[in-house]
């Protein structure tokens, strides 16, 4: 043998052990102490008052800190708030903040920057604006102190304050909060468990938090997003994968630790994968919406809209949209089920048998001669695209209801549903889309059943008794009469049919047991702390 | 020469024109409202009025392009309407793992492809032509997608090779960066690979039968040499050709490729700023889109005169 062929042979010999080496060596193990988790959607926003996308709300909870939290049952406990005081007209409250509150720049937490913060709030949460037209005033009292004054004894206060799911009231700097709500904030410094690294934030693919050590947590033991914050990583990433199949992939081959909300399609794989568990809490999950323009024909006629509940089958969208039985609930209540105001009084119709000639009749009482109904279609949503399928199918079914399906992305129809004018004119009569249950769970949250007309959500219902209702239920003294009162507005909201809800179904998340220890399920969104990594 | 290629350089100033005219027009006159988006589902209405009044998106359309054209002038390509990032931060952020993956595809899909046609127009009409053409029939007709699905399933997931997903920098080295980078230069590379490798077969085989090449097999020189030194030379330009219009449709091809594998690259920030009608985005993409796609022609057309020396400008 040649020395050159030796050489040759040598030099293909190392390389091939240097490249096997290589590709056999495997995918790096996770970090000690790093938590990288997959929400459901990349954290693009960093001002959690400029929108009401969840994700804001997620990115808020791990940087900001609340005056009040709700805990696993979604019951309101006190969070930056050490005690505090109602007067026997219960118009004037007076807090405290407790001890040791600061911002992630070492600056403590004042009075101060709670007042503005919950103006900046209010501004632009549907919630918090109704608490703000019953103040009379919310000043800083010293730097630990402010006191809120209403004009009524409106009996919500509290549970606003702890609100969660979208538009949470968080506590910013005065700096930051005495931005125009309407522009997003610059800098992103809370007093939360965790700061946020904006140096290494890659909007769309990454965001970064570390754990704040100068948080002092509660002394009580963590329940949903109340009690104590106990960081117990070092570091949490938000790895943003836009494919349901790689995000499942990337759990099951142990690069991520945590996945929200993986696809349903995706369940049966991720149960059978050993290190891997799905959970789910009961309340945590999503109500469809068939929303209803209530400003043009058919549908301007509320016998048009109680017709619908005799066509439309609210079983039928459960198999299409979440085909996982554990993750389904046939419910029937305005507010969601599983939740302390469930209630489906009123729904005799819809949940009866169908009954298209009764439809029909109630559709020529309210003058429909054959017009086209026009239906958004947002053909490129996990679970909009089915259930306007399925929708259209019952509807086509009736024979007699005259269908203009328009098929677009979700972008134009969140576009699209703004315009007021006649359907022919750019305008639409049903579109399809959902809430999450925990923000149907209160009539005041639940913007989408408001009938305030004009100031109403997009479909615009308008009804008077409805809205003294609200009102009613917002200034009940206890849970036992807003009970009462939840089953007069469910009554009333199957009579005017604000819109049609159809199937519930729950999110679950998935993550490695085998890693993992404290994950809590929540009924609304997640949080990071209390979760230790092995 | 010189003068060519500032005559093409000028040349992009009104190319460049329209498609900023062109990219301005459409997005602004297709549906779709990025404050609705930005505001969220549960928003009511005047919160949205008051994300679109504050965006200047009510503001006449001529009067949206005056301020976006200044602002282009000036070379700022504008700001996220969404993360509040300069558009030029955010390419900066996604522009290593693109070219690192576009780089990697181009390097893998010549060196296997241009052997692969090479050999088919050597043997051709025998079982070795037949089994490469049928590798680039099977390269065309798979979607990239799925290709990077069977990838990842068998060397992420059954074989534990390498990472599902994920680009890591160079800065983190070279290994880590060729470890993250394998599996999608392979999705990707294979309509490329197919593309060459039919390319190089057809340009060879009508070189091949040339005169000069008969003569220089009668003359008795090596058939590597005739293939690669007087063949594949004179078969060179369309096969540059092939490459240089590849190089475009692997910008298409890197959208898909970078959402299966989460490769965080041009492609997916422009695919998430159409979904959620980001304005200054897709605007700044499409022009740094179109000014690649002038600068690679023009490369390519400059490259066919150390191929063919007959070529002059």
């Amino acid at each position: 043998m040649s020395t050159r062929s030796l050489n040759s042979k040598l030099l293909l010999s190392t390389a091939a052990l240097i490249v096997g080496g290589w590709l056999g060596s495997g995918p790096a193990l996770a970090q000690d102490k790093v938590l990288r988790a997959v929400m459901h959607a990349d954290v693009r926003t960093l001002d959690p008052f400029w929108t009401t996308q969840t994700i804001a709300g997620i990115h808020g909870l791990m940087v900001y800190d609340t005056l009040f939290s709700s805990d696993i049952n979604l019951d309101p406990k006190p969070q930056m708030v050490d005690t505090w005081t109602v007067s026997n007209d219960r118009k004037i409250y007076t807090f405290k903040l407790r001890d040791g509150l600061k911002f992630h720049d070492g600056t403590a937490v004042t009075s101060k920057d709670v007042v503005a913060s919950m103006n900046r709030w209010a501004k632009r949460d549907g919630a918090g604006k109704q608490l703000m037209g019953f103040t009379a005033s919310l000043v800083a009292r010293d730097a630990k102190t402010f006191v809120w004054t209403l004009t009524e004894p409106y009996g919500l206060l509290i549970d606003i304050l702890a609100k969660t799911g979208t538009s949470i009231p968080f506590v910013m700097r005065e700096k930051e909060a005495l931005v125009d709500p309407m522009q997003q904030i610059q800098e992103v410094v809370g007093s939360g468990p965790f700061s946020f690294k904006r140096d290494e934030w890659v909007p769309g693919s990454k965001a970064v938090y570390v754990k704040f050590k100068d948080y002092v947590p509660r002394k009580e033991p963590a329940s949903g997003h109340a009690g104590g914050k106990v960081v117990k990583v070092d570091r949490v990433e938000f790895i943003w994968i836009a494919d349901p199949q790689t995000a499942q992939a990337a759990l099951a081959a142990g690069e991520i630790d945590y996945l929200e909300n993986p696809s349903i399609d995706f369940l049966p794989a991720l149960r059978s994968t050993a290190g891997v568990k799905v959970e789910v809490h009961p309340a945590a999950g999503t109500m469809g919406i068939i929303q209803l323009n209530h400003l043009h024909p058919p549908f301007n006629n509320v016998k048009a809209r109680q017709a619908m509940l005799y066509l439309l089958s609210n079983a039928d969208y459960l198999n299409t949209v979440s085909a996982d039985k554990a993750l389904q609930t046939l419910c029937f209540s305005y507010f969601g089920c599983n939740v302390s105001m469930e209630t489906d009084a009123g729904s005799e119709p819809y949940k009866g048998a169908k009954d298209p000639a009764k439809a029909e009749q109630l559709f020529k009482e309210a003058g429909y001669k054959g017009e086209p109904i026009t239906i958004l279609h947002a053909t490129d949503h996990q679970y909009i695209n089915p259930a306007n399928l399925v929708m259209i199918q019952q509807l086509r079914k009736s024979g007699f209801l005259k269908l203009d399906v328009q098929a677009m992305d979700w972008g134009s129809v969140v576009s699209r549903r703004a315009k007021k004018e006649a359907p022919a004119q750019g305008g639409w009569n049903i579109f399809i889309t959902g809430t999450t249950v925990l923000t149907s769970s209160s009539p005041v949250t639940h913007t989408s059943i408001g009938m305030g007309c004009d100031k109403a959500w997009f479909g615009w219902p308008c009804d008077k008794r409805f809205e003294d209702l609200r009102k009613e239920w917002a200034f009940a003294p206890d849970l036992a009469t807003r009970k009462k009162l939840a089953v007069e507005l469910s009554k009333r909201a199957y009579d005017q049919v604000p819109y049609i809800s159809f199937a519930q179904w729950r999110n679950p998340v998935a993550y490695r047991s085998d890693r993992l220890s404290g994950v809590q399920t929540m009924p609304s969104i997640p949080a990071m702390w209390n979760i230790e990594k092995k | 020469m010189t003068a060519y290629i500032i005559r093409r350089l000028l040349a992009t100033i009104p190319v460049m024109v329209v498609v900023a005219i062109f990219v301005f027009l459409l997005l602004h006159l297709t549906p779709g409202d990025p404050a609705a988006v930005i505001a969220g589902d549960d928003a009511t209405p005047e919160a949205v009025d008051g994300i679109r009044t504050k965006l200047g998106l009510d503001q006449p359309i001529h009067v949206q392009f005056g301020i976006y054209a200044a602002n282009l002038l000036r070379g700022d390509l504008g700001t996220s309407i969404f993360s509040n990032l300069p558009v030029l931060t955010l390419v900066k952020q996604r522009l290593e793992p693109t070219l690192v993956l576009a780089a990697s595809t181009l390097v893998m899909a010549v060196l296997l492809a241009i052997p692969m046609g090479v050999l088919a127009a050597w043997k051709a009409r025998t079982f070795i032509d037949r089994l490469v053409m049928g590798f680039s029939v099977l390269g065309f007709a798979v979607p990239g997608f799925l290709v990077g699905y069977l990838l990842i399933y068998v060397f992420a997931i059954e074989l534990k090779w390498l990472p599902v997903q994920g680009y890591r920098p160079l800065s983190q080295g070279i290994d880590q960066t060729a470890r993250s980078i394998i599996l999608p230069a392979l999705a990707l590379s294979m309509a490329y690979m197919a593309l060459i490798a039919r390319m190089t077969r057809a340009s060879m085989l009508d070189v091949l039968s040339q005169d000069y090449i008969r003569t220089a097999k009668a003359k008795g020189v090596a058939t590597l040499i005739v293939l690669l030194r007087h063949a594949l030379k004179n078969a060179a330009v369309p096969i540059v050709t092939v490459i240089g219009i590849g190089l475009t449709l692997l910008i298409s091809g890197v959208v898909i490729t970078e959402t299966v594998f989460n490769i965080p690259g041009l492609g997916r920030l422009t695919v998430d700023a159409i979904l959620k009608r980001d304005y200054p985005i897709i605007q700044g993409l499409i022009i740094l889109f179109a000014g690649a796609k002038v600068l690679v022609n023009l490369l390519i057309d400059i490259s066919y005169v150390f191929f063919d020396p007959r070529i002059r400008y």
